[in-house]
């Protein structure tokens, strides 16, 4: 079973990233957005555990070192083989 | 004094700091590998730059969950300083010893240049006690993630505690963009309550000798050796 996090930032915490990006999208004449958010994604692989031994084991992950809360928010999906 | 350097892999200023330490103490710093649990009682560790981890995931994330941070969070248990320098005031931020966030900085560029800093009202801190609140420290940056982020709320409660250790300011009659990263309220380093643990950017190992443009890191780290020893 495979696990996926996605990262993002908090509202309100600053994006340099996708401000640099939103830039250059802007300059490709790409004009018809507001924002630029960046994030990262994390996919982890689970052996024989069901799924919300999965989900338990990987909001403890994120809460113990994946995502730093202060800052950023995380949503976890559960992609079934 | 008795002190001890951290290292971790990716660490790179772990030799400056010992050097500088040596300098003042005349006593050679005890070196801590990341993984290593069994140290003497110490007055002051230092958790130095450099880039723990290649930085993956999060600047100083992988670092502040290496076996030795149990042994810094009891120093500090015991009323030990703490002293974390660029990559180690992300790792005390990342251990949940000091507060905020160092995240990317405002310009996207990696910044390495000289700052002003100016001593903040943190008379409690034996960082920072044998210095004068207002008195101007000329101290290098080098970082790509030192820009503190953090609540208002946060913000209001470091002031009113005299936690913020140092502001970057413009030096008289310049133009320069003074802030290297865009840090909230222009802070460049922050203390925990009682004092003891200082998280700066700055690097204070990189002015010891007039050969590196200045030495008022000499002059800091000289300082708090005498308040640590007094």
């Amino acid at each position: 079973m495979k696990v996926v996090i996605n990262i993002s930032l908090k509202e309100g915490v600053l994006d340099p990233e996708g401000q640099a990006i939103k830039t250059s999208l802007s300059n490709l004449g790409f004009k018809n957005f507001s924002d630029v958010r960046t994030g990262k994604q994390i996919i982890l692989n689970f052996k024989k555990i069901d799924e919300n031994e999965a989900i338990l084991a990987t909001k403890k992950m994120c809460e113990d070192l994946l995502v730093n809360t202060v800052i950023e928010t995380y949503k976890i999906n559960v992609l079934k083989d | 004094m008795r002190s001890g350097v951290t290292i971790f892999p990716g660490s790179n200023c772990d030799r400056d700091i010992i050097v500088a330490l040596k300098e003042i103490s005349g006593k050679t710093p005890i070196k801590m590998w990341h993984k290593d649990t069994e140290f003497p009682n110490l007055d002051l560790i230092v958790i130095p730059g450099g880039f723990s981890f290649g930085d993956y995931l999060r600047c100083g994330a992988l670092a502040a969950r290496s076996p030795i941070i149990k042994n810094i969070k009891n120093h500090i248990s015991r009323g030990g300083a703490v002293l974390g320098i660029c990559n180690g005031f992300q790792i005390l931020i990342e251990a949940g010893i000091l507060p905020g966030s160092l995240i990317r900085n405002e310009k996207l560029l990696f910044t390495c240049r000289k700052t002003i800093l100016e001593i903040q009202d943190s008379m409690i801190s034996p960082f920072l006690s044998g210095l004068k609140k207002g008195q101007y420290l000329n101290i290098p940056v080098a970082h790509n993630e030192g820009n503190f982020f953090a609540s208002e709320t946060l913000l209001n409660e470091l002031k009113n505690e005299g936690r913020i250790a140092f502001k970057y300011v413009k030096e008289a009659n310049t133009d320069d963009d003074y802030n290297p990263n865009g840090s909230c309220n222009d802070i460049a380093g922050i203390l925990s309550k009682n004092g003891k643990v200082l998280g700066m950017m700055p690097h204070p190992e990189r002015a010891i000798y007039n050969l590196h443009g200045g030495t008022d890191g000499l002059k800091f780290l000289s300082k708090t050796f005498e308040k640590l020893i007094g």
